[in-house]
């Protein structure tokens, strides 16, 4: 009996786990799936709890709901992956072999790295919305707050959703010109980016938005260390800017169990051809999602394009033939912008995100880089989406590859 | 595309001026582009350069949080190697693209 082991049952693990199942023959390959945990987090949810506008409820479930039948789950931390032995070690002592590993353990933020981060104010005046703990808990915070500096400071890249910390920032404009106050709340948005985003056009977009909501924008700042008696955050070139209250978007890392098996880059992630998902290091382990150091969005539409593709290349895989899927950096975000309205971006490792009309041409019903109504209701549509369809591994009627087509190009 | 002219080389350069072929580089062009940027090379500069270009070209993605793992210069000496935005400085200097943070 041939073994195919997933490590992590996230997005991309889950996804797999449905696909992989119901195209190989139970006789002839066990598939086992491993995560440290059992509920499931729905990520992008994390944004909107802060401001009441989720609860913990809605954001979780439990994993096994999303598992097919004959996949074998086992909830327990797996401590050491040996890669030229073709296994990995349990917390329990367990030893696991495969014949193929997918390594889908996503990315998490490690706060401990920048000095002052993680000190006396943290979760008191220094909050993260990527954790549910700290979404939960700046959720109490923001009732009784009377107003200061809000400054919201993303550490260094890459980050998981690129676009999360801009969305916080307008809907912190938006929550507090609800609530009567928002003369009170001076907000400003930090980051190493030379603008509001990395991609030219829409970063033009989205910082004449900022504007638009008067809230500062302070560029090429690398966070350096928290001033936690002072209240202030200073950069590495000296640079300091105090707060009342700091969202702070924390530096990421892969599982310590990357790094500690030896399978990572610097910081942790699996080095993998960007088009293949191939491991760079042994050819029967693929990456998928946050987890690589793939040159795209650590985010879900990501894993959910690439997982077209690695379930196309293990095929080839196992049958002993070159690889033929190629997955092109498709990238797809609904991006709150706060009063009920949002705006998308659509984009791969070539192009950036233009204008037009998404996913039919000259219909739409989304328009591409633009604020619009109908947007925001794709971001709310997408929790069902991602319980429903997208974690089961389903069809959606979105291609893998990214099209011009729609697409307006100057 | 444009071209430069540094130390009697002619190089092709981005609009924002950053070498599209990092093979037309040499110290003494390095040496002009600092200048233009106000900076006096030392062989501590240098060695950051190498450092900058030897991962670029074995594909490997720059940030400043690489360069405090690196072992050759510290944050905060990066800083005042190059003051201002060292890592779009270095880069530029360095003859390689201007770093693209993954979005
Ligand atoms: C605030 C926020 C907003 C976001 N908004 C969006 C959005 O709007 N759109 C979008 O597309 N994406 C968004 N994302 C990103 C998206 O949630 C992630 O990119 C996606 O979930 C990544 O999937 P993954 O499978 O790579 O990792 P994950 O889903 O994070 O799964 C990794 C799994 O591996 C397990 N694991 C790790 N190490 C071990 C170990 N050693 N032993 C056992 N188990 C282990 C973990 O427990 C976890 O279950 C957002 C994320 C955040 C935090």
């Amino acid at each position: 009996m041939n073994k195919l082991l997933i490590l992590g049952a996230g997005t991309g693990g889950t996804i797999m786990a449905n696909k992989m199942r119901k195209e190989l023959s139970r006789d002839e390959w066990k598939i086992t799936i491993i995560d440290q945990h059992k509920t499931h987090y729905y990520q992008p949810g994390f944004l909107f709890i802060p401001f009441g506008y989720y609860k913990k409820e809605d954001v979780i479930k439990p994993k096994q709901n999303f598992l097919p039948p004959g996949v074998n789950s086992i909830y327990q931390k797996v401590e050491k992956i040996e890669a030229d032995a073709n296994k990995l070690t349990l917390a329990n002592g367990e030893i696991l072999n495969y014949d193929i590993l997918i390594i889908a353990t996503g990315t998490r933020i490690n706060p401990d790295e920048t000095p002052g981060l993680k000190g006396e104010l943290w979760h008191k005046k220094i909050y993260d919305f990527y954790t549910i703990e700290g979404a939960i808990a700046l959720g109490k915070f923001f009732k009784t707050w009377e107003g200061g500096n809000l400054v919201i400071n993303i550490a260094d890249n890459p980050i998981k959703c690129p676009v999360a910390p801009l969305e916080f920032a307008f809907f912190a404009d938006a929550f507090f010109t609800d609530r009567g106050m928002r003369d009170k709340v001076n907000i400003t948005y930090v980051t190493p980016l030379s603008g509001a985003f990395t991609k030219p056009r829409s970063s033009k977009l989205l910082g004449s938005l900022l504007e638009e909501k008067n809230i500062n924008l302070v560029p090429d700042f690398f966070l350096g260390e928290v001033d936690n008696e002072n209240q202030k955050i200073i950069d590495f070139g000296g640079k300091e800017i105090p707060f009342d209250c700091m969202i702070s978007i924390p530096l990421h890392n892969g599982d310590p169990v990357i790094e500690e098996s030896g399978l990572g880059d610097d910081f942790g992630f699996v080095p993998a051809d960007k088009h293949t998902l191939q491991s760079n290091a042994h050819e029967n382990i693929f990456v998928i999602g946050d987890a690589g150091n793939f040159p795209t969005s650590k985010a879900g539409s990501v894993v959910h394009f690439m997982a077209e593709i690695l379930h196309e290349n293990l095929l080839c895989y196992i049958e002993n033939r070159p690889l033929t899927g190629s997955f092109d950096g498709h990238s797809n975000c609904f991006i709150e912008t706060g009063h009920g309205k949002g705006a998308l971006i659509d984009f791969n490792y070539e192009t950036e995100p233009l204008p037009g009309y998404f996913p039919l041409p000259g219909i739409g019903p989304m328009g591409l880089l633009k604020v619009t109504r109908l947007n925001h209701y794709g971001k709310l549509m997408f929790r069902w989406i991602y319980w429903h369809i997208l974690l089961r591994g389903k069809d959606m009627p979105i291609d893998a590859d990214m099209t011009m087509a729609g697409k307006k190009v100057d | 595309m444009a071209t430069k002219n540094y130390a009697g080389v002619t190089v092709d350069v981005n609009e924002e001026g950053y070498f599209t072929d990092p093979g037309q580089w040499t110290k003494e062009v390095a040496a002009e582009i600092a200048k233009e940027e106000g900076i006096d090379l030392t062989d501590k500069h240098l060695e950051v350069l190498d450092y900058l270009r030897t991962k670029f070209i074995s594909g490997e993605a720059l940030s400043i949080r690489g360069i405090n793992k690196s072992g050759v210069v510290d944050v905060k000496t990066f800083y005042q190697l190059f003051p201002g935005a060292p890592l779009k400085k270095s880069t530029k200097i360095a003859g390689i693209p201007k770093p693209s943070s993954c979005v």
